[in-house]
């Protein structure tokens, strides 16, 4: 659609940028101000200047907690992405059973999600939950409380189950669009199962399935509520991410000034992430729409 | 897209109907004729268990005494109580969580959608100085982490002695619910033709009477859509909307936490307090099931 | 109103004044000449002035980080390295 160039578009716009300035320019405004001062509470603040960014970037306890995310944003996607396509290529499409199917799987999606930590922490239990107890019966010994390596495993089981569904529904989306004529000339071509999810289904789904890449390493980033519930973090720091971390500097030991350093590094970091998934997203729509006129 | 192209266009060019001769169509037909079980339906079956069971799980527990749970293991209840429930409708601490909830969630959905309409149809209309860089601002608001907010919004929202209120929520809310729907709407305004636009202003339509006349009937599934995605990150978030209440607006999900750390025995109401958490979202997601996907790809499906 | 929370200093408020004084800048070069004189650069793909600030803006950022953490010079050292990327970011992006 040809868009008229109007400046007074600005008008209508106004409403948002005042609403969400006040709820993002101003707090932002703060942090930077904290980031740079050394506080004891009552509204006394002392100059410290860049140490606390010196500090953190120094610090092992932030390099850790860095670390985890990373790998923890790595294995979400090396799982939820190709178990999302296997199970968006084997959903039906057409017939009452598409809505039971959509709807169902979105059901997790819509839980809040300290109540998806806290059924993952009942299930996980080896005295009242199903899967600790299944897990004890069948002889291996689970115990997300005391062992890193279960709690990983329990917080990575979690996220699979809270957001593939995610993946499942935007590439359901994009296989939807492709028109039934597709398949057919692919058969007259004799094409293999492969060569049809290779040059039909999945071109078709790049758009949908680099949005929800993005949106998983994203929301994967900075997830907070869940683990917190299941594990708090523990045992030790082994499931201590970024934000879990930064509130714990936060508002539990009231250190101002370095969470508000640590604010600034995770929020430009997450600031580059939306420039990168913004103008790839950008973009792939551009490639796309000047393919399909010249087509 | 070597392969198939020729063929591809062929058919397209025969204008063959696709969907009753497809291989999909015909192997459909057939399953159902023979009344055979197709082994790739087992895929969806099992990732939907997968996905049942602890929400089974938790329904199971919710129905449950507490020494039926803590002492003996029950795949289903021995002897089903509504015990659980009835200390969640008895107890204000409890039922109020809820109503506190519902309040937060429904002013900031009025709120976003309000301010959102506008916005969005701005974006889907016009070109107008540093847009494109408005937008990108306001998805870096709907990407940036909760964690980095709690604390300056906890002093502001103080500042202005907001703080154990309702509207505190539902506008700190605002902050990652106004841009997704202004991408919902943007999304299903683009898809109007500009037209009627300018036949309804020939037509001496003015402006507001057009938006609401003709406009909002033709985006009214959007305005839906965009309408039950704030209601829904407004309901599942938890970390801001601990942060600014303190007991009069406590959300419900605020309420778990604490008696999870506190008592940490009433398994039974935990469990019933988590299942009526997920009744609305599981009552409302049947009526966006088409909308749901284009709702998270922000409205760019 | 009380404001005193926010606990202003003349350094950060000059940083907020700058950034605002560069994005007015920006409109009022919008407003000489319009167009963002769009064109494609090193990073391969379509970038306006606009573009071309906030990748200046964002990488000086970090430019300022990494020196935090690599080195202990001072930080005015970061801030001349930060310009000469941003010339080169107009020029070549």
């Amino acid at each position: 659609m040809e868009k008229t160039w109007n400046n007074k578009a600005w008008f209508f716009v106004l409403p948002v940028l005042l609403l969400v300035a006040f709820s993002a320019v101003i707090p932002l405004m703060t942090v930077v101000n904290y980031s740079v001062q050394d506080t004891f509470g009552n509204n006394e603040f002392f100059w410290a200047g860049t140490d606390w960014f010196t500090e953190l970037l120094g610090s092992a306890r932030f390099h850790d907690a860095l670390i985890r995310n990373l790998v923890f944003s790595a294995i979400i996607l090396a799982i939820e992405v190709p178990l999302g396509i296997l199970v968006a290529l084997a959903m039906p499409k057409k017939g009452i059973w598409v809505s039971v199917c959509l709807v169902l799987m979105a059901l997790p999606l819509l839980i809040p999600w300290n109540v998806v930590g806290t059924i993952w922490q009942v299930f996980g239990r080896t005295d009242i939950g199903l899967l600790g107890y299944s897990m004890r019966a069948l002889g291996i010994d689970y115990n997300y409380v005391q062992d890193p390596i279960d709690a990983w495993v329990t917080v990575i089981v979690m996220d699979v189950w809270h957001w593939t569904s995610l993946v499942v529904l935007l590439c359901y989306a994009g296989l939807v669009s492709i028109p039934d004529a597709y398949y057919q000339a692919a058969k007259i071509d004799g094409a293999s199962r492969w060569a049809v999810f290779r040059y039909i289904q999945l071109p078709k789904m790049g758009r949908v399935l680099l949005i929800a890449v993005l949106l998983r390493f994203m929301d994967s980033f900075m997830i907070y509520t869940e683990p917190f519930v299941v594990t708090g973090g523990g045992p030790g720091n082994s499931t201590t991410f970024l934000s879990i971390d930064l509130v714990k500097m936060a508002v539990g030991q009231f250190d101002l000034g370095p969470a508000a350093a640590m604010s600034l590094v995770y929020f430009l970091i997450i600031l580059l992430l939306s420039w990168v998934f913004y103008t790839v997203m950008e973009n792939a729509g551009r490639d796309r729409a000047v393919k399909e006129t010249a087509e | 897209m070597s392969v198939p192209t020729i063929a591809t266009s062929r058919a397209a060019a025969d204008g063959i109907p696709g969907s009753a001769h497809s291989e999909v169509a015909l192997k459909a037909r057939a399953s159902r004729r023979s009344g055979s079980f197709r082994p790739k339906a087992l895929i969806p079956i099992v990732y939907i268990l997968f996905l049942l069971l602890p929400i089974y799980w938790l329904v199971n527990m919710s129905f449950k005494t507490n020494v039926e749970i803590t002492n003996a293991f029950t795949l289903w209840p021995a002897n089903p109580t509504l015990r659980n429930y009835a200390v969640i409708f008895t107890d204000p601490s409890w039922y109020n969580g809820y109503i506190n909830s519902i309040i937060y969630v429904v002013l900031n959905m009025v709120i976003s959608v309000a301010v959102a309409l506008p916005a969005a149809y701005a974006f889907s209309r016009y070109r107008f100085l540093g847009d494109k860089h408005l937008f990108f601002w306001l998805l870096t608001n709907r990407m940036a982490p909760p964690a980095v907010f709690a604390l300056p919004f906890f002093q502001l929202y103080s500042a202005f002695g907001l703080i154990d209120t309702h509207i505190a929520v539902a506008l700190a809310h605002c902050l990652f619910n106004v841009p997704l729907a202004v991408w919902i709407l943007e999304g299903f305004m683009s898809g109007v033709p500009k037209e009627i636009d300018e036949t309804a202003y020939i037509d001496g339509y003015s402006f507001p009477r057009f938006f609401f006349k003709i406009f909002m009937p033709l985006i009214a599934s959007g305005v839906g859509v965009a309408a039950f995605f704030c209601f829904m990150f407004s309901w599942v978030e938890l970390l801001i909307a601990r942060t600014l209440t303190v007991t009069d607006a406590k959300p419900i999900s605020a309420i778990m936490t604490r008696t999870v750390s506190a008592s940490g025995m009433d398994w039974g109401v935990l469990a019933a307090a988590g299942v009526l958490t997920i009744i609305p979202g599981a009552i409302v997601i049947w009526f966006v099931r088409n909308y749901i996907a284009k709702g998270f790809a922000l409205g760019r499906v | 109103m009380d404001f005193s929370w926010m606990a202003w200093t003349w350094p950060t408020a000059a940083f907020f004044l700058a950034i605002f004084a560069l994005i007015a800048l920006m409109g009022v070069w919008e407003y000489a000449s319009p167009g963002g004189s769009p064109r494609v650069g090193v990073l391969r793909f379509e970038t306006t002035r606009g573009d071309r600030l906030f990748v200046s803006l964002l990488g000086s950022a970090f430019i300022c980080l990494a020196w935090l953490g690599l080195t202990e010079m001072a930080l005015w050292w970061a801030l001349g390295v930060c310009l000469v990327y941003a010339g080169l970011v107009f020029r070549f992006v």
